[in-house]
């Protein structure tokens, strides 16, 4: 019985088939084939301008927003293709909520921070409910406690840490599937860091999440399974514990031991 | 310590010289800057002064304009400047907001850019022959407040859009990323967030704004306002006394005036924007106060 389990195709979150990408006449990403599982969190490495976070704004479609992308390929989300005439963007930023480098929590409460996607995606909510959402958001990223007393505090009057972990919150209320995360510790102090991983890590199951990173010991210790791109393409997708031990190519072996990047 | 290893050399010594006199000439110049303001409202005060009170500011004008108050011209100027900030501001918002936020960045968008900066540097008597010629005579709304203040709206414009497009730009762009990412759409990111923050901005261009139209003679001149009426107006169609004509008047058209007369109307026009400013620059660092990033 087990064997047949480990068989079976794992499910997956992300799927991307002969994915080209090209930024006017620059072409960014070249025929990226990859499988991202479900419930997983899979970090993305390579040197500067290797196309990693191309790849990560190409799945919830915001690099659109440049006039000049051109793609072509296939990406499917849980089986379904992003790229389909009928897809509503709001509906895919939705369900694919994004971290990024800098903490860039809005101009207001914490409180309004949590509660501004919610109020976008839904008409009305009574108190109760929004406390409720507020409370779970914040419980889910182990920030209630420290702040449950001033909620209604500008959210940038917290560190650092703390608003990274409040931009991560913002995204649960409207319950997203994945979590894109594009260096989401880079401006973070080595404290810092370490508790955004932490919760990171607490977040695997319940969200599909892909990490950008250039931190090499953050990919190792922070993920699941590990992506090395390179000039737009893919070189080696493995489990994380193996690319760091036993790498299949000789690129991936000369970066992770960082001689160059 | 004549040879001491840092002692200053001739050459340091002369170029410490130059560096002293420099200095000194360009805190005179920006010091001249100050004069003439100080000149203006001392003169004004002075000579102005003696003839203020409440009579001056809610009667009409008597005998010929040489007596009597200047209530007629005070409502004028309100109503020119109310009406003229009625289309002018959502107009120039609304444009700046499609400058800032919406247009691409492609030939039509720079025309538009282009038609804006040379609005600004039409001179005021070719927008005040402009107003007469399209409000006045081809919309036929005769001399009257609305071709006026149409004719000061299109005119300030410029200040409003420029004001506008650039506290919107100075909203980070990381808040509207933020909101695009959570699904939000660009009318939802602007009015919940880019808006709220650029809002002292704004007020700015609508002080700046403000001053401008209060004090312009030129383009009411031949739209809608004269140089006597004797009636208050009671609507748009109306033609009104100005602050601004009416100085220009007591000061050179009508014989046998008090001298504190006319200082005492540039007082008062002087006294009504430093008001609606101070009002306003007020309200902008109550706003400012709120808010922090």
């Amino acid at each position: 019985m087990n064997i047949t389990t480990q068989e079976k195709p794992a499910e997956l979150a992300i799927c991307a088939r002969q994915l080209n990408l090209w930024y006017g006449t620059f072409q960014a990403l070249f025929e990226v084939d990859l499988d991202i599982r479900k419930g997983m969190i899979t970090s993305l490495i390579g040197p500067s301008g290797c196309g990693k976070s191309t790849f990560l704004r190409s799945i919830n479609r915001i690099n659109e927003r440049l006039g000049y992308v051109r793609i072509n390929g296939r990406v499917e989300l849980f089986d379904q293709d992003i790229y389909a005439p009928e897809v509503e963007l709001v509906q895919l930023r939705k369900q694919v909520g994004m971290v990024f480098q800098r903490p860039n929590p809005l101009p207001t409460s914490i409180r309004e921070n949590i509660l501004f996607g919610h109020k976008l995606h839904n008409k009305r909510s009574s108190r109760a409910e929004q406390d409720e959402i507020v409370e779970s958001a914040l419980q889910q990223v182990l920030l209630w406690e420290k702040v449950k007393d001033r909620l209604h505090h500008k959210a940038t009057t917290l560190s650092l840490e703390e608003q990274q972990k409040l931009c991560i919150a913002r995204l649960l209320p409207v319950k997203p599937r994945i979590l894109l995360m594009d260096e989401p510790c880079s401006a973070l102090d080595p404290k810092g860091t370490e508790a955004v991983e932490e919760l990171i890590w607490e977040l695997r199951g319940r969200y599909s999440i892909l990490v950008v990173t250039h931190n090499m010991a953050q990919a190792r210790r922070a993920s699941e399974e590990c992506i090395f791109m390179l000039m737009g393409k893919v070189v080696e997708h493995t489990p994380t514990h193996q690319m760091f031990v036993t790498p299949a190519q000789q690129e991936t072996a000369d970066y992770i031991e960082g001689r160059y990047g | 310590m004549d040879n001491h290893m840092f002692a200053a050399t001739e050459l340091n010594q002369k170029n410490q010289r130059t560096e002293k006199l420099v200095r000194l000439l360009f805190i005179l110049m920006a010091g001249l800057l100050i004069l003439p303001v100080l000149i203006i409202l001392f003169t004004l005060v002075y000579k102005g002064s003696s003839i203020l009170s409440i009579d001056f500011l809610f009667t009409n004008p008597t005998n010929g304009m040489t007596e009597g108050g200047i209530f007629p011209a005070l409502l004028g100027t309100i109503w020119l400047v109310v009406v003229a900030l009625i289309v002018s501001v959502p107009l120039g918002i609304a444009a700046a907001i499609y400058l800032s936020e919406y247009a691409p960045d492609n030939w039509g968008t720079r025309l538009i850019n282009l038609a804006i900066i040379n609005l600004a540097g039409v001179p005021s008597i070719v927008h005040a022959l402009f107003g007469l010629g399209a409000f006045v005579v081809f919309f036929n709304f005769g001399t009257s407040i609305l071709a006026a203040s149409l004719t000061l709206a299109i005119m300030t414009l410029p200040v409003v859009i420029v004001a506008t497009r650039e506290s919107l730009q100075a909203v980070p762009h990381a808040f509207r990323e933020a909101c695009w990412n959570m699904g939000a759409t660009r009318w939802q990111t602007i009015r919940r967030v880019v808006l709220p923050n650029a809002v002292s901005g704004i007020l700015t261009g609508v002080i700046l704004e403000v001053s401008r139209s209060a004090g312009e003679t030129a383009p009411i001149m031949f739209t809608g306002a004269v140089f006597f009426s004797p009636f208050l107006p009671q609507g748009v169609m109306d033609q009104t006394m100005a602050m601004s004509l009416h100085l220009f008047v007591v000061s050179t058209q009508v014989p046998n005036v008090p001298e504190n007369l006319p200082y005492g109307v540039a007082l008062v026009l002087i006294g009504m924007v430093l008001i609606m400013n101070s009002i306003s620059i007020a309200f902008r660092m109550h706003l400012r106060g709120k808010k922090k990033w």
